[in-house]
């Protein structure tokens, strides 16, 4: 079931008349049936996935929790019989079974998503391989791809890991924890949230708050315009562009930069705004995932504004484990000792950076594009490490800290910059990717721009006025944004006020949305990952 | 103590370790220095700071550091 | 006291707020469904059908093989026939049940006559066929099966239920057409006929190219089976009929299973391809190559129709009905000013090319 779907609509409403008629110890269960519910709509089929994952995550926490409570009871009953080396000898043997369970889940969990999601990627390298030895090729497999499963699984992860590191208690009640891997708000694109996050949005008994309630609403309705405004119609001129790489070249790729940006911000952080707006109209209070990402000022702190959750999820269960395991520590000994303190203290950051991007790359799609396009990302941030001392120097040499211009021209650079490396999303190959970008400064048509070329690819001039609108409109809530919540302040403007504007933003998605035959119901671009 | 506000002065020479308890909170020390700060008490307390407890509340602050580090001592 | 204050004003302004979206809604609504009386005819008759008195003795149900190709008027100047005829492009057999199903709820004529040319389709066509059938009919059960049968997989039921939903994006390409018939549309048809004048002849006509499989659907067989019940059960004479036309192809197969199932069934079945006595003539009655029939066409036809009924059912000759009769006269001056404005109108036409 789509978000974008009068099914869907349909759905919340009557999930939301009886989770608010059942007394309060049973809210919860409404929602993991209506989770349960919403999934099954993708299929039956897929169902089997995201119950295994649950149990296998859920058995190993379980049975973690056991063995640190097991370990407790013999030495609170032995304290005075065992020596310290016993005990520790004892919490060894404890700490090993433990992170056998741990690992056994996590590898089975990965296993799993390897298999439905890199299967085919893998198949058809192995056969380019053998096409060069000229054999025979394999043939792909079709493999279900279950809906939500790199979202799911990594939320799953992460609270076996949590549980493991004793971060957090384990869950006694294995339904409590499938409600929290399925809830469906978040199922198709996140945000990956942490258990300890959702654990008491999720299981507390909630009254019926009117504002809380109409605030979910307001930020699904803001969630719908993004989607359907802006995102849904940018979407056809931008796939005309991208899918003849033989006539949009040069200038237009600039253009096609500058439009995914859009889309795919408006397409992603839309989809999440509604999924966050439907978490609070139950009171589950789901992580936020975007922090108005093209403000930022450098590709590093893009990437802590830019799908927050996931980035997290990165830093804490692979940048940090591998950066401080005794190895690298004895890696980073070593070469500080042998290549001098500069380089030496950053050999660990810059080995288990490349292990998070190549991830990340991975984790967005399984191909060679999204490879690069993680790679391209940690070449440009550690460059980007690399100068920061000579661009501290040249800050304070030309004074230009708080230089509101200087600002801008960083958000620019930024925003240009993520946009280029981007474009691996848009064309089917690296190659392809690196021709059309190279290709812009050599086009020789910057023409195309202001000639009316832009017309003839699919939009036509009250597509753009929209655009234009939708895009003034969503910096401008960015930029109220910062000074705090844009809803809170139309909340305390008067009644007429508020009304005008509410039922403005529902009539631009009920007129302009670009829904219905005739347009093509795009999917959440992130639904695939 | 001494040897640990050393280091991090000269990481981020511009911040007053002796009162900031939001060294996190607020983005001043990003995952890197939190790398940089490990591998150096491993170094220097040989103390060894595993993923686990990489959380804000024990690098919010120098003495919450601190407290993590004597705490690891002992566990050790 | 405050309490109630609070709670009143809540109240009104829930009410207040309620009204003024549900009225822009509707407003929108009438204002970007597009409007079947000046711009594809062929959507309007199904809603016109409402507006006529439900006195009729002959229901006509079925494609544009029934709406282009029979003059009611004929039907009642020469045989007292009060006939309508439900028609709609492209008009599948299940929407022809379920108009069926609708027209039988207002009134029960003496005769149905059903177009079975649509036995050839099992699958819904297109949409916008689906939207010139549907939008018309008057909210009942009926119409809800009728557009679940109906619905490609692109559609969605609630599109039907609010328009809005399927034409907002319609304020691009609104006339002025749009704010003049907001409200009420101008009827284009006579008692459901859409009368055309043109001529065409029909000319190298293409031979039908065999198929692999003659045999009709099961699910058309459902519903003509359906429709059978329906008569049976309102005490109303069935008669299954085939259009005259050349093209496309009525294969001989098909005309054998009709034949098949109206014996079965004991209705009548009147397959008019290729039949000499009604006496028509394809180089200069039909508008558009013998697909259909033109007004000259048409009243031929009637004629033929009209006899047969009278001999073969004994329908009833409604002509002493004062008021019938009124209103007839009324319609058939329309119907004569209409012709002959549309004769102009082709004459200009021609002269311009």
């Amino acid at each position: 079931m789509q978000f974008v779907s009068y099914g869907f609509l349909l759905f919340l409403t009557v999930v939301f008349i009886v989770y608010y008629l059942v007394p309060g110890r049973f809210q919860w269960m409404v929602l993991l049936a209506a989770s349960y519910v919403f999934y099954l709509f993708a299929g039956p089929k897929y169902l089997i996935y995201i119950v295994a994952t649950t149990l296998t995550t859920w058995l190993a926490a379980r049975q973690i929790d056991l063995l640190k409570n097991r370990q407790d009871v013999y030495l609170e009953e032995n304290k005075k019989s065992l020596g310290r080396e016993e005990k520790k000898l004892y919490k060894a043997a404890t700490k090993k079974k433990q992170r056998f369970m741990m690992l056994g889940a996590l590898l089975l969990n990965l296993g799993i998503l390897a298999v439905v999601k890199y299967t085919n990627f893998a198949i058809s390298n192995i056969n380019a391989v053998i096409g060069l030895a000229g054999g025979e090729p394999i043939g792909l497999v079709s493999l279900v791809l279950p809906l939500g499963i790199s979202f799911y699984t990594f939320r799953a992860l992460s609270y076996l890991i949590d549980v493991y590191r004793k971060t957090i208690p384990a869950e006694k009640n294995v339904f409590k924890f499938a409600l929290f891997v399925s809830f469906f708000p978040q199922l198709i694109q996140g945000p990956i949230s942490r258990f300890n996050q959702l654990e008491s949005g999720l299981f507390t008994p909630h009254r019926l708050n009117w504002k809380r309630v109409s605030f979910g609403l307001q930020r699904m309705l803001w969630g719908y315009v993004k989607k359907m405004v802006i995102a849904d119609r940018i979407v056809i001129g931008l796939t005309t562009m991208t899918g003849d790489t033989a006539t949009y070249t040069g200038a237009y790729v600039l253009v096609e930069v500058f439009f995914y940006a859009i889309q795919l911000y408006a397409d992603f952080s839309g989809g999440l705004d509604m999924a966050i707006g439907a978490g609070q109209i139950f009171g589950v209070t789901l992580p936020e995932n975007f922090e108005r990402p093209f403000f930022s000022k450098s590709i590093k702190e893009y990437w802590n504004r830019w799908h927050i959750t996931m980035g997290a999820w990165f830093t804490d269960y692979i940048f940090y484990p591998i950066s401080v395991c005794k190895p690298m520590l004895n890696l980073s000994k070593w070469s500080r000792t042998h290549l001098g303190p500069v380089l030496g203290r950053r050999l660990s950051v810059y080995l288990s950076s490349f292990a998070v991007w190549l991830a990340t790359g991975v984790w967005h799609g399984a191909s060679w594009n999204f490879v690069f396009w993680g790679l391209s990302n940690y070449l440009v941030i550690m460059v980007s490490q690399e100068f920061e001392p000579l661009y501290r120097r040249f800050h304070q040499r030309f004074n230009v800290d708080g230089n509101l211009l200087y600002k801008v021209f960083q958000v620019a650079r930024t925003f240009l910059l993520m946009g280029f490396l981007r474009m691996y999303d848009c064309y089917d190959s690296v190659l392809t990717t690196w021709r059309m970008v190279a290709g812009v400064p050599f086009g020789g048509n910057w023409n195309v721009l202001w000639d009316g070329s832009l017309m003839q690819i699919g939009l036509t001039t009250a597509d753009y006025v929209i655009l234009a609108a939708g895009i003034l409109l969503m910096f401008l809530v960015s930029m109220s944004q910062r000074s705090g919540s844009v809803r809170e302040k139309i909340h305390a403007k008067p009644f007429a006020v508020r009304f005008v504007i509410w039922t403005t933003l529902f009539m631009a998605v009920l007129l302009a949305g670009a829904y219905g035959i005739g347009y093509d119901a795009s999917n959440f671009i992130y639904n695939q990952f | 103590m001494d040897e640990l506000l050393e280091f991090l002065e000269e990481l981020h020479p511009d911040v007053d370790y002796e009162t900031c308890d939001t060294l996190i909170d607020d983005g001043i020390l990003d995952s890197f220095d939190i790398i940089s700060i490990i591998s150096e008490v491993a170094d220097m307390f040989d103390v060894t700071i595993s993923a686990e407890y990489i959380v804000p509340e024990n690098f919010n602050s120098a003495q919450a550091l601190y407290d993590l580090i004597t705490y690891l001592e002992d566990e050790g | 006291m405050k309490r109630k204050k609070i709670f009143w004003r809540r109240f009104l302004r829930v009410t207040v707020s309620g009204i003024i979206i549900c009225s822009m809604l509707f407003l929108l609504q009438r204002l970007l469904v597009p409007k079947y009386s000046v711009g594809t005819q062929d959507g309007a008759m199904i809603a016109e059908y409402y507006d006529d008195a439900p006195k009729h003795n002959l229901i006509i149900i079925g494609d544009s093989e029934m709406y282009e190709n029979i003059s009611p008027l004929v039907l009642w100047q020469n045989y007292g026939i009060n006939c309508y005829i439900r028609g709609s492009a492209q008009q599948l057999i299940w929407q022809s049940c379920y108009l069926l199903e609708d027209t039988l709820r207002h009134e029960t004529p003496e005769a149905v006559i059903i177009n079975i040319t649509s036995m050839q389709y099992a699958e819904p066509q297109k949409e916008s066929y689906n939207r010139m059938t549907l939008e018309g009919m008057r909210w009942s059960t009926s119409k809800v099966k009728a557009i679940f049968a109906s619905m490609t997989e692109e559609e969605s039921f609630w599109e039907y239920v609010f328009p809005l939903l399927r034409y907002h994006s319609r304020w691009n390409d609104l006339s002025d057409d749009d704010f003049r018939l907001m409200f009420s549309e101008e009827p284009v048809s006579l008692n459901g006929y859409m009368m055309q004048v043109g001529v065409k002849p029909a000319e190298n006509v293409p031979e039908g190219r065999p198929l692999a499989d003659y045999t009709f659907s099961d699910t058309c067989y459902e519903y003509l089976d359906k429709i059978t019940a329906l008569c049976k059960e309102h005490g109303v004479e069935l008669i299954l009929m085939k259009s005259p036309s050349v093209y496309p192809v009525w294969y001989d197969e098909w005309d054998a299973q009709m034949k098949e199932y109206a014996q079965k069934n004991q209705i009548k079945y009147l397959n008019c391809v290729n039949n000499d006595e009604i006496g028509l003539n394809f180089r200069t009655d039909t508008f558009d190559g013998g697909l259909h029939l033109n007004v000259g066409g048409a009243e031929i036809y009637s004629n033929f129709l009209g006899k047969w009924l009278q001999s073969e059912t004994g329908i009833s000759d409604l002509r002493d009905d004062a008021e019938l009769s009124k209103e007839w006269e009324q319609k058939a001056a329309d119907y004569d000013a209409k012709k002959s404005e549309k004769y102009k109108e082709l004459a200009m036409d021609s002269d311009d090319s």
